[in-house]
């Protein structure tokens, strides 16, 4: 049981999907994906050697419409959610730095 | 005359003669959901004067003769992932607490061109991550077959409200068996139908190449003209497939003899509850009766397709909801020293434990040096689950199983993430393949707890599944018997 999955690794997947975990969230989080993919670990059990992927079931191509002008939300209505706001842009924390 | 017991079916027809009204409808939805809700919690948001309004007009098409459709005035709910503009849409989460969409969905829009009434929103799982209903941010929704005891998920909000008569009929939505399964433990009827059949614009997305929006019903019937009104392509999803969308209930009535139908060994398994799998068991032998010519069959892929959905779903899940950063919607934590710090300060704050669960094990399943691991191998394990459906398909015309392989738990008796994925361990293959499943009533356990029948059909042959379902319903009469609650 275990070692699948180390802190660190918990860690640097918790920066990537842009989680603020606390200590005690991270080391159950540890725990319960190393009991999951202990469970999926019985994928590798299967051979699939020369099964094609599967990623849609449908067998679709890219779905082409005329390039026509067409009404859209009015920018008011998309901006009503915005937690912030001014005027017309969302407004975020500084990214660049002066 | 009591009218919020009826079917869709039975309760248009006391407004074609006069007996009710839509309005009288409404109201009598309306205030049994004053009165029960409280005790079953199906309902995150209830809408009363627009859905008056919507009656009072249904009112007025009826009076003239002239309805829209055989939906015109029916009472429906819907799950609280479907846009609807200017009502609150929460997903059952935190961060979309106080979200309020520009738009509807389209399957709320063709539900409101067919005069259907919006009662209001359901309760579910946090953005349809789970089998109870427990893991809404806000409450737990209860079945009402027993109030102890959950009423499956995600979907669990829709379900109950059908089973305890607050809603004529409701919409849900179904990734790995979040409709199926919350009708099994309700005792509702409730349809997935094929990926493609039904437009996804304006649901909230989970699991892009998974999910599907099905209704709920107290019949099959019921369940046919709902999926009528919802199906077809739909310009604003591409993924919508352009297919002549039969009239489902016309199809109900033709006789199931020599209807070939497979029964897959690896749906009967050590584990099971055997209240589930006698009643399964019985459910075929009444097939057999009615002229299905029931044969064994296998799937041998059954026992993989779990741990390959909870690296596909929990992957597209991690893409999904990358948009939910605190800039164009939802909620926004305070505090942030920079945007970095702000989304993941938001999303930490926003996300409950399961959505937080399943976003890591997602991006862990999409990380360098994990993928073909991981992704890639579920995503080949996938295909060998649609060629045990092929192969299948070609020798029977409709294949039946158990929804889920026990009766409703208890609130709270499922607090290990495995334990609960488990549950679904009989829906997801059908929705890795994209194919058409229902689940209806087929018995109770001892304790009265309602048994599920699952049947799986055919990509976009829902009328297939729709008529042998019917059929077994009309043999049995299990939808007769009502939930006892006041």
């Amino acid at each position: 049981m275990g070692g699948r999955i180390e802190m660190r690794e918990v860690e640097q997947v918790a920066r990537l999907a842009r989680l603020e975990l606390s200590a005690e969230e991270k080391e159950r989080m540890r725990e319960q994906l190393d009991r999951i993919l202990g469970y999926i670990d019985k994928l590798r059990r299967l051979d699939t050697e020369g099964v094609p992927p599967t990623s849609h079931v449908v067998p679709m191509v890219n779905v082409m419409r005329e390039d026509e002008p067409r009404p859209c939300l009015p920018s008011e209505e998309m901006l009503a959610n915005a937690p912030d706001r001014q005027g017309d842009f969302f407004r975020v924390p500084r990214i660049i730095e002066d | 005359m009591v009218v919020t017991g009826l079917a869709v079916h039975e309760l248009v027809e006391t407004y074609r003669n006069g007996e009710a009204t839509p309005s009288a409808a409404t109201r009598a939805y309306l205030d049994r959901i004053a009165a029960v809700d409280p005790s079953v919690r199906a309902y995150i948001t209830v809408t009363p004067e627009r859905a008056l309004a919507a009656a009072e007009a249904a009112d007025a098409r009826w009076r003239a003769g002239r309805p829209r459709s055989p939906i015109d005035g029916v009472p429906i709910a819907v799950k609280d992932l479907l846009c609807t503009k200017g009502v609150r849409t929460t997903c059952g989460s935190r961060i979309l607490e106080h979200f309020v969409p520009p738009y509807d969905a389209t399957v709320i829009e063709r539900l409101e061109a067919a005069g259907a009434v919006l009662l209001g929103k359901t309760n579910m799982d946090e953005f349809a991550m789970g089998s109870s209903t427990e893991h809404s941010a806000f409450f737990a929704t209860r079945n009402p077959w027993d109030l102890a005891r959950v009423p499956g998920g995600s979907s669990g909000g829709s379900g109950a409200a059908v089973a305890a008569d607050l809603a004529a009929a409701a919409l849900g939505s179904d990734t790995g068996g979040s409709i199926r399964q919350p009708a099994a433990f309700t005792g509702t009827v409730g349809l997935k139908p094929t990926y493609g059949r039904v437009s996804r614009y304006g649901l909230v997305a989970f699991a892009s190449s998974l999910d599907q929006i099905g209704p709920f019903a107290r019949d099959v019937t019921d369940a046919a003209l709902v999926l009528r009104v919802i199906a077809g392509r739909d310009p604003l999803d591409s993924t919508s497939v352009d297919v002549p969308v039969p009239d489902f209930v016309a199809e109900l009535g033709r006789p199931i003899e020599g209807l070939r139908i497979g029964v897959p060994r690896e749906y009967f398994v050590e584990g099971m509850d055997p209240e589930v799998e006698a009643a399964v068991r019985e459910a075929i032998e009444v097939l057999k009766r009615l002229g299905g010519r029931a044969e064994p069959i296998s799937l041998p892929t059954t026992d993989y397709a779990l741990a390959a959905y909870y690296l596909v779903a929990p992957a597209e899940a991690s893409s999904n909801l990358a948009r939910y950063d605190g800039v164009k919607y939802g909620s926004r934590a305070a505090g942030a020293r920079d945007v970095i710090d702000m989304y993941s300060k938001t999303r930490a704050q926003g996300f409950g434990p399961e959505v937080k669960r399943r976003i890591m094990l997602g991006t862990y399943a999409l990380a360098a040096g994990y993928y073909e691991a991981y992704y890639g191998k579920a995503q080949k394990v996938r295909t060998l689950v649609r060629r045990d459906f092929d192969a299948a398909f070609a020798r029977v015309d409709v294949i039946v199983a158990p929804t889920t392989p026990n009766v409703p738990f208890k609130l709270g008796e499922k607090e290990d993430p495995l334990a609960m994925y488990l549950n679904d361990v009989f829906t997801i293959p059908v929705n890795l393949a994209g194919l058409p499943g229902i689940s209806v009533r087929c018995g109770f356990s001892l304790a009265a707890l309602p048994i599920g029948l699952q049947f799986i059909g055919r990509p976009f042959d829902e009328a297939t599944l729709l008529r042998a379902a019917h059929a077994y319903e009309q043999a049995t009469g299990w939808q007769k018997r009502r939930p006892p609650l006041s």
